[in-house]
């Protein structure tokens, strides 16, 4: 076990309570439209111009829409380990709010277990240690 | 009216890894643009430059920077930026200059020098930016690419050997083109042994950052009639929508699309060319050839569904019939494509134009497609919601 303090990668993204991992999304109240990353202003919907917005989470499993992985170190702002290791990134699509979201995919799952229309569930997850800290992200997860 | 604009001429600077300014590389191809058009520098009204943000200031105010470096003459300035359409952009610019009567002659320009490996984001911990944060996580461009390659395996069960078979087609063509980066035929083998970058894609699946510059002169059909060049291909069409709420589909540098509870899902890319068809008033039967952004293989099969050349999924087939090759029906990346240029991103959406000029002028040399060619179009897309599709006819 890391001794370091964790802390998510970005503050507001998501979170972890009783019912598990999720991101934290918001809903125009005027035409119900989704937003991830949060939108707090103003509505992209071209008829509304909704500008009230709620905060929530959004679903926690989705099916996979598609998937790769990273065999090269991407470059900064990537913290990668030494060695680095290749991981795996899904594109899941979340019914009930009708969008995809990306994420990398969770360790020891490679591209191999994984196929599209399966269905996955978010979890958080180390995604990097810095020197004095161990940074959180969300993280996709194929449901066994 | 009319809304045709006339290429009188275009050039290029090779594309390759040359260690010099951007700007070296934009005279030689304005030079070569204004040499092929027989018109002389300081003729030229107005200068419409596609600007680069990888070369400081010089290349925000890419349009200021050619003028200055060709000899300030005292011709207008616009400096466009659109990320991979910059170059279209700037045509339109100059485009709507002529159309409109404020002048006659213009000179199109983008050019670039890139660094070596994955285009990267500017520095700094910058958690409001969708591009940091997407680095920060690990996701590059050929994550996307690949995403959208693994959807095609699902969905229409094109394989790793489909996607390899375009490299090969492309660098067919790519050997007959003195512009090109690299001029070597591949083999599936030689695909197939490259290092995987994004799971399904290899090295040779996906396109490399270059140097390269291309430039056009284009003038008012008035103009062309009077210096005896009526003969000249002519732009029909400049689409440059932006996608249409709900995006349905994953873009970079976004995390997610929109999502699609209260409008219906829209696809950016086949968008783009049908404002294209529609501006030039034909239609895809009417398309002899297609110069198509192929970031990565599998992107080519998405392009020549979303122009209409066939039915979504059947791109695969098309290809497999050679018809998509120099001879064929319908070429597709005759110049080569990105796979033999890697992407000088201004320079890359004017580069197409130039291919469609020479291939609608019999110029091609040991690539040209069929004499009978007469109308030619071009697509790519890139960050920010911008992306491009220009018709060329003679």
């Amino acid at each position: 076990m890391s001794d370091k303090t964790e802390r998510p990668f970005l503050e507001g993204w998501f979170t972890r309570d009783e019912a598990g991992a999720a991101l934290i999304g918001t809903r125009c109240t005027s035409c119900g439209t989704y937003y991830f990353p949060r939108q707090t202003r103003f509505c992209r919907n071209p008829v509304c111009e909704g500008e009230q917005f709620e905060e929530l989470a959004l679903s926690r499993h989705g099916r996979l829409w598609s998937y790769t992985n990273a065999c090269y170190q991407p470059p900064e702002p990537f913290i990668a380990a030494e060695p680095f290791e290749p991981f795996a990134i899904a594109a899941v699509e979340l019914e009930a709010e009708r969008m995809i979201v990306l994420g990398p995919v969770v360790q020891g799952v490679d591209v191999d277990a994984l196929q599209v229309g399966m269905p996955m569930e978010l979890v958080i997850e180390r995604l990097c240690d810095t020197p004095s800290e161990r940074l959180l992200s969300w993280k996709w997860k194929p449901v066994v | 009216m009319s809304k045709d604009i006339v290429i009188l001429g275009v050039g290029m600077h090779p594309w390759g890894k040359w260690g010099r300014s951007f700007i070296d590389y934009g005279v030689v191809a304005a030079r070569a643009a204004l040499k092929d058009a027989g018109v002389d520098w300081c003729d030229v009204q107005f200068v419409s430059g596609a600007a680069t943000i990888r070369n400081g200031y010089p290349g925000q105010v890419s349009g200021a920077t050619f003028a200055q470096a060709l000899g300030w003459q005292g011709a207008q300035v616009n400096t466009s930026y659109a990320a991979c359409a910059s170059g279209s952009q700037a045509l339109a610019a100059a485009r709507s200059k002529i159309l409109s009567g404020e002048c006659e002659l213009a000179l199109v320009i983008g050019s670039d020098t890139t660094p070596k490996g994955f285009l990267a984001p500017a520095k700094g911990e910058r958690p409001d930016d969708p591009d940091w944060v997407r680095f920060r996580l690990g996701i590059t461009n050929p994550s996307y690419f690949a995403l959208y390659a693994r959807r095609r395996m699902a969905l229409y069960g094109d394989t790793v050997d489909d996607f390899a078979q375009v490299k090969i087609k492309n660098s067919k063509h790519g050997c007959e083109n003195p512009n090109a980066r690299y001029r070597k035929c591949f083999s599936a083998a030689e695909v197939a042994a490259s290092p995987m970058v994004a799971n399904p894609l290899r090295l040779m699946d996906i396109c490399a950052t270059s140097d390269g510059a291309a430039a056009l002169i284009v003038s008012s059909v008035d103009y062309a009639r009077r210096i005896g060049r009526t003969d000249a291909p002519k732009v029909a069409a400049i689409s440059t929508v932006t996608p249409t709420f709900a995006s349905s589909m994953i873009e970079m540098p976004d995390l997610a699309t929109d999502s699609a509870v209260s409008a219906a899902a829209h696809s950016f890319r086949a968008a783009l060319p049908v404002k294209a068809y529609e501006e030039a008033g034909i239609g895809p039967q009417d398309i002899d050839l297609a110069e198509v952004y192929d970031l990565s293989t599998a992107l080519e099969l998405d392009w020549m569904e979303d122009l209409q050349l066939c039915a979504r999924g059947e791109a695969a087939a098309l290809l497999r019939s050679g018809a998509t090759q120099v001879g064929g029906r319908i070429p597709v990346n005759a110049s080569g494509g990105l796979a033999c240029f890697g992407e000088a991103v201004p320079a890359q959406a004017l580069a197409q134009v130039c291919e469609l000029t020479w291939q609608l002028r019999g110029q091609a040399g040991a690539r040209q497609v069929s004499a009978d060619a007469k109308v030619g179009i071009t697509a790519n897309q890139g960050l920010f919601g911008h992306g491009s599709s220009v018709i060329v006819k003679r």
